[in-house]
């Protein structure tokens, strides 16, 4: 021991979710330093459960050899000090990342121990479009912040070693050698407290071997880069092979996009679908010019607006086989299990007529003796697609499927379609960049009944202001971002009154 | 049965005279209050005391054996009343209880007990709810201690100091005829340290003797004129006494500089809680050990109020400036100190508030920042380093700015729990608001407080515990759209059944009540309440709320449960506009999701065990279908229902999905259909045990459903991109 730290007790601090276990680490290490002969202080401010967040719990030890009176502890801080702390543990990203906001985490001493997986917010669970927090920067911080910086998704581990995250952040801790005790000394810690000993101790070293190659990393997902390769596919008829074919023949960051677009037509109509889709990508690729970005992003939200949500798409879904594994497993089913797997309906009028082929569809809305009839089958409705009516239900809709093309929903998505692909079209000579940004709104277009009527409507007030020379490309960027902030519509109705005075 | 179970650690309050106690500071008060013979105790539970109260409730049995009287008690205003006892007789008592907003709550009580004194030891344990963590408006307790003249101890935060202090406390009580608040903070409250224990005593003198030998004292009631005569001893007997206590047992300490240097003419006064941090600043800038030896003498104020005017100025007299480190606001000792120096004629400087910030909790940070500013003023010679200051320079390198950094960083506000009641409830109430119209509507104190949260943020004003119903009195009497109040079960019986209904029926208010049951105290902990049954069978119930309310007169009650969001809705609905005149009061119920898969969850899993058929239920969002609008989420914000990335490059918006902690509640589904949400959730029922019929059943279906699905597979297989 240096002097400097006799001076000082060691400070840690703890930073947990609800049911992370941060006080069951906390005992352990306070049983750790009292059996290797260290006077230990812990305290915390608790949320209750899970009602208020995150957990700080605040622990300081100090060598019983640098004091005269072993009876009489020294004066130990009850919260810790910017500056001050040896280690930061945080079981999830974020709560790391306030532990740095909060200069907990200083270049010249602190060892900072996290878990790179997130437990998203309200904020950003919330959010219509896409809420989520910056994790890249928030450990880039972190790193920058630590003197030395252990990273890895533990929850993942946890859940492959069937232990809870706290037994893995005291094997990384153990790892990160910032205490001075041995291994085999945290591992009696564990059996002293005696709760669930044999799993703890199985995470306890796959914390630790996992923080050992975790050192100094920063563990970011993988970008997918859109490169320029070529797509290889796996068609397996002379007609597929072509449109591979056409697909490697587009502009190269718009490979990716179409081949997955075409893929996903393909699946949700038939390879006449992806054809046309094909030829349309084609007809903006020729007049497009480097660096091709109209092609690309119309190669990803021609695709989505193509497929549709329609309910011959939603019941060929749910009455697929891989959908029935994925399920089983995601629920954690086991094998040979009963599950039922009841879903959750409530067609409208409009899913019934929008199903039907447009002859049909204008006739029931003519008529009330019919509008009342099919009335009967709307309206909340439970149907366990492991029973064979409502199984055969769905499977009736999902075939479907040659006469989606006629169906009336179909006809009003594309007289959508083409308007947009016409505005796109008329644009792009003028303002190239205005016209990314059209594509772009199409990620308004989501979803069912409400939410895709409140989508479309979005959509269709920001089309109708755009006008060449007049609304800039970064404004429709901004109108997408007001469109996504409130359900009623308050926040693009300021934005695009602004563009309209 | 309270979310945290002490039974286990309650065993330690056994121990004897020279065995080392190591535990919670919560449970070492326990301990404390057994050592020093308390005859009865009670009180009302809310961080950072519900501990407290759990750890008493857990302790009946030895409770009883020390023939100690537990009262859970009410409200803060009943624990307060119940000191009444140690008026006349010399019972030992202590109650504990949120603060401020308890002692708010206590007060009427409180000025009648500390005008008439006692002559039995009383200590009021005050969780101090201050600071990172606090829930309540930021305000001190010393007011209190202040207008009442009830003594204020404020201990050094370490564990043997605060249960000597404790003991110490009950004997200044009894010295001055004057009750004591016991004043912890949360993190002392869930301090883990050790003491050496004493042995428990029983009270000299019990309940049963005082009601086998009533004691009646006229001048102990508080009328004219013997409250006339109560202020004056207050001033004549009772403050000099304390004053006299707390001097002959040193219950205030000076740290001397130990090598006496006669350049060191700055000193630190402190309230006793603050001293851990003052030390560790003093450390930092190398001005103490961490023994606590300090460079600069120091004052501290285990006992914050009365003030010792005579020690105070034999610490000043001879130096050139002392700051006093007080935390909250206002800045009443230092204010006391002037006058105390300016009667005293000393030329010391005071510090405080002009280097400390006025308002705030003390951090280390600014704890030291303060401290440095004063000796920097005083006798900068004295300052050569500053740890903590460079350590947090060396920061400042980063590439990462500060503001980066915020925007990356969601808030993490609290919210209800997974499967929590009262979730489905503020789903309702946020479709009714999106079909009718804004409604005003006063929310009240308890896990309901969060409906005013993201997402739901249904709520315009919280007036405090119990106060919701009485807080719409104001719109009581306005024809057309109705005013609506929320209370929780707890806040119900804590005052509202009288604050809030009873006076709703005599005023003839036309608004409408809604009383969510969830049959505890939940955010407290899950405490029992009078409506909650152990195992939620009627006829185990001490009272119903519905009962109650037809008692005070109400006339349209009804009762829904929580989970049935569309009828809740059409509920609300049809008070909102029925054309019955008068109070209108629902009450929904459902049982607290914690507590009830604590009691729930080991009976399935045994159940599970024994070859018992058991079905789970959870919930699962189809990630092809979900739409990433997230509107699932915006009527639920449950734990369990979050987001992930979208898995199709394609898209953009994460997904929604169900994680493995779903308890299915069922409120996602009910969601789904009320508010006509997307067709992604299912439920899945899954079957533990099931019959030879379930098996029968099963795959006589399956054969159909797989053949049908491999067919279509062979479809799909022909063509292959």
């Amino acid at each position: 021991m240096s002097s400097h730290q006799m001076e000082r007790p060691i400070t840690i601090v703890i930073s947990a979710l609800g049911g992370q276990g941060g006080g069951v680490l906390t005992n352990w290490l306070v049983t750790l330093a009292e059996q290797c002969d260290y006077f230990a202080q812990s305290t915390s401010v608790p949320g209750v459960a899970q009602r208020t967040g995150a957990t700080i719990y605040y622990l300081e030890i100090f060598p019983k050899s640098s004091v005269v009176d072993k009876t009489i502890p020294p004066v130990m801080a009850l919260m810790p000090t910017a500056g001050d702390v040896d280690l930061v543990v945080a079981a999830e990203l974020m709560e790391a990342g306030r532990a740095v906001q909060r200069q907990f985490v200083t270049p010249d001493k602190t060892t900072l121990i996290t878990s790179s997986h997130r437990v998203y917010a309200i904020s950003e669970k919330m959010a219509m479009g896409d809420g989520i927090g910056d994790s890249e920067t928030v450990m880039r911080a972190a790193h920058e912040a630590a003197k030395n910086f252990i990273a890895f998704d533990m929850e993942k581990l946890a859940g492959e070693m069937s232990c809870v995250i706290s037994s893995i952040l005291f094997g990384a801790i153990a790892a990160s050698g910032t205490l001075p005790f041995s291994r085999e000394n945290f591992k009696d810690a564990i059996r002293a407290e005696g709760k669930m000993v044999e799993v703890n101790l199985r995470g306890f070293d796959a914390g630790f071997r996992a923080a050992e190659n975790a050192t100094d990393k920063i563990p970011l997902n993988e970008v997918s880069n859109i490169t320029a390769t070529l797509i290889t596919g796996q068609a397996n008829s002379p007609e597929a092979e072509a449109l591979i074919k056409r697909i490697n023949a587009l502009p190269g960051t718009a490979r990716e996009f179409s081949y997955a677009g075409a893929q996903k037509l393909l699946d949700y109509q038939d390879l006449d679908y992806a054809d046309e889709y094909l030829g349309l990508l084609e007809g903006f690729a020729a007049e497009d010019k480097a660096p091709f970005d109209i092609t690309r992003e119309l190669a990803r939200y021609l695709a989505l607006w193509m497929a549709f949500d329609d309910t011959i798409k939603v019941a060929d879904i749910k009455t697929r086989t891989e959908r029935v594994e994925k399920y089983r497993a995601e629920v954690k089913a086991a094998e040979g299990q009963i599950v039922h797997m009841v879903e959750f309906m409530h067609p409208r009028i409009e899913e019934i007529t929008g199903t039907m082929p447009r002859i049909m569809a204008n006739m029931v809305k003519k008529s009330s003796l019919l509008t009342w009839f099919f009335k009967k089958f709307t309206g909340p409705r439970l149907l366990d697609t492991t029973k064979i009516s409502s199984f055969l239900m769905l499977y009736f809709i999902a075939s479907l499927k040659p006469i989606r093309r006629k169906t009336e929903r179909f006809h009003q998505e594309f007289i959508h379609i083409t308007k947009w692909l016409d505005h796109v079209s008329g644009v792009m000579t003028q303002d190239y960049d205005l016209a990314v940004e059209i594509i772009r709104c199409q990620r308004l277009i989501k979803g069912y009944g409400e939410t895709h009527e409140r989508g479309l409507s979005n959509f269709t007030r920001i089309m109708s202001v755009i006008d060449p020379g007049n609304v800039k490309a970064h404004r429709v960027a901004e109108f997408r971002v007001a469109a996504l902030a409130d359900e009623a519509g308050k926040t693009l109705e300021n934005e695009l009154n602004k563009s309209r005075s | 049965m309270a979310e945290r179970s002490f039974a286990k650690e309650v065993k330690k309050l056994r121990l004897g005279a020279g065995e080392v106690f190591h535990g919670e500071g919560i449970l070492a008060i326990t301990k404390g209050l057994l050592q020093s013979g308390v005859a009865y105790v009670g009180g009302y539970q809310g961080s950072p005391v519900s501990h407290l109260m759990d750890v008493l409730a857990d302790s009946q049995e030895i409770l009883s054996e020390l023939g100690v009287h537990f009262e859970a008690n009410g409200s803060e205003a009943n624990a307060a009343a119940m000191l009444s006892a140690s008026i006349s007789y010399p019972l030992r008592a202590a109650v504990t209880w949120k603060s401020t907003v308890g002692t708010n709550v206590a007060s009427d009580a409180l000025s009648n007990l500390a005008s008439a004194g006692v002559i039995g030891g009383t200590v009021i344990i005050i969780g101090e709810d201050y600071g990172e963590g606090a829930s309540i408006m930021q305000e001190r307790s010393h007011a209190f201690a202040m207008k009442s003249q009830i003594w204020l101890i404020n201990p050094r935060p370490n564990l043997p100091n605060m249960v000597d202090m404790l003991e110490k406390t009950f004997q200044l009580s009894e010295a001055s005829n004057t009750p004591v608040f016991f004043q912890m903070r949360i993190r002392a409250c869930h301090l883990h340290g050790q003491f050496i224990a004493k042995d428990n005593i029983k009270p000299k003198f019990t309940l049963r003797d005082a009601l086998d030998n009533p004691n009646r004292e006229a001048d102990k009631i508080i009328l004219p004129p013997f409250t006339f005569l109560h202020e004056k001893q207050k001033q004549e007997l009772r403050w000099p006494a304390a004053v006299k206590f707390i001097t002959e047992h040193n219950l205030n300490e000076i740290i001397d500089d130990p090598k006496n240097d006669p350049e060191n003419d700055i000193g630190i006064i402190l309230e006793g809680g603050l001293y851990n941090v003052v030390i560790r600043s003093l450390q930092m800038l190398g001005l103490a050990t961490s023994m606590g030896e300090s460079k600069i003498p120091l004052y501290v104020m285990n006992v914050t109020y009365p003030l010792v005017d005579s020690e105070l100025i034999k610490f000043a007299k001879d130096k050139k400036a002392v700051l006093m480190v007080e935390e909250g606001q206002p800045n009443y000792i230092e204010q006391s100190l002037n006058k105390i120096f300016n009667d005293a004629k000393l030329t010391c400087k005071i510090s405080g508030k002009d280097l400390l910030p006025a308002f705030g909790e003390y951090s280390g940070q600014v704890t030291k920042d303060g401290i440095k500013g004063f000796i920097a003023k005083y006798n900068p010679a004295l300052l050569d380093q500053d740890e903590q200051k460079a350590s947090v320079a060396s920061l400042s390198a980063g590439a990462i700015s500060a503001s980066e950094l915020d925007t990356a960083i969601p808030a993490r506000p609290p919210g209800l729990c997974t499967g929590c009641p009262e979730r489905p409830f503020f789903a309702a109430l946020k479709m009714l608001e999106k079909d009718y119209g804004e409604i005003h509507i006063s929310a009240d104190i308890g896990c309901n407080s969060f409906g005013t949260l993201p997402p739901f943020q249904i709520g315009n004003t919280i007036m405090g515990y119990g106060l919701g119903a009485a807080s719409s009195s104001a719109f009581s009497s306005v024809k057309g759209k109705r005013a609506i109040s929320i209370m929780g079960d707890g806040g119900f019986w804590h005052n509202g059944l009288t604050s809030g209904i009873a006076s709703a029926v005599f005023n003839n208010s036309d608004n409408v009540f809604i009383i969510v049951d969830n049959g505890y105290a939940a955010a407290t902990g899950g405490q029992y309440i009078p409506s909650s049954a152990k195992t939620l069978k009627e006829d185990e119930r001490k009272a119903r709320i519905q009962d109650a309310v037809q008692g005070v007169g109400v006339k349209w009650v009804r009762t829904i449960d929580s989970y049935a969001i569309s009828d809740v809705k059409t509920l609300v609905q049809e008070a909102m506009t029925t054309d019955f005149l008068g109070p209108k009061i629902i009450v929904v119920e459902g049982e607290c999701m914690l507590n009830r898969q604590r009691r729930e969850k080991p009976v399935i899993a045994r159940n599970i065990k024994a070859g018992n058929r058991e079905i789970k239920q959870r919930f699962y969002v189809e990630s092809e279908t979900c739409s990433g609008d997230h509107a699932c989420i915006r009527l639920s914000g449950c734990p369990s229902l979050t987001i992930k990335p979208n898995p199709d490059i394609l898209r953009e918006d994460p997904v929604a999905y169900v994680d493995n902690s779903c308890v299915g509640c069922g409120v996602c589904g009910e969601n789904v259909h009320s508010a006509v949400l997307c067709p992604s959730f299912s439920r899945a029922d899954l079957i533990f045990n099931p019959t030879a019929w379930d098996r029968f059943k099963y795959s006589l279906r399956q054969t159909v459903i797989t053949a049908l699905q491999r067919r279509r597979d062979r479809t799909r297989a022909k063509v292959m991109l």
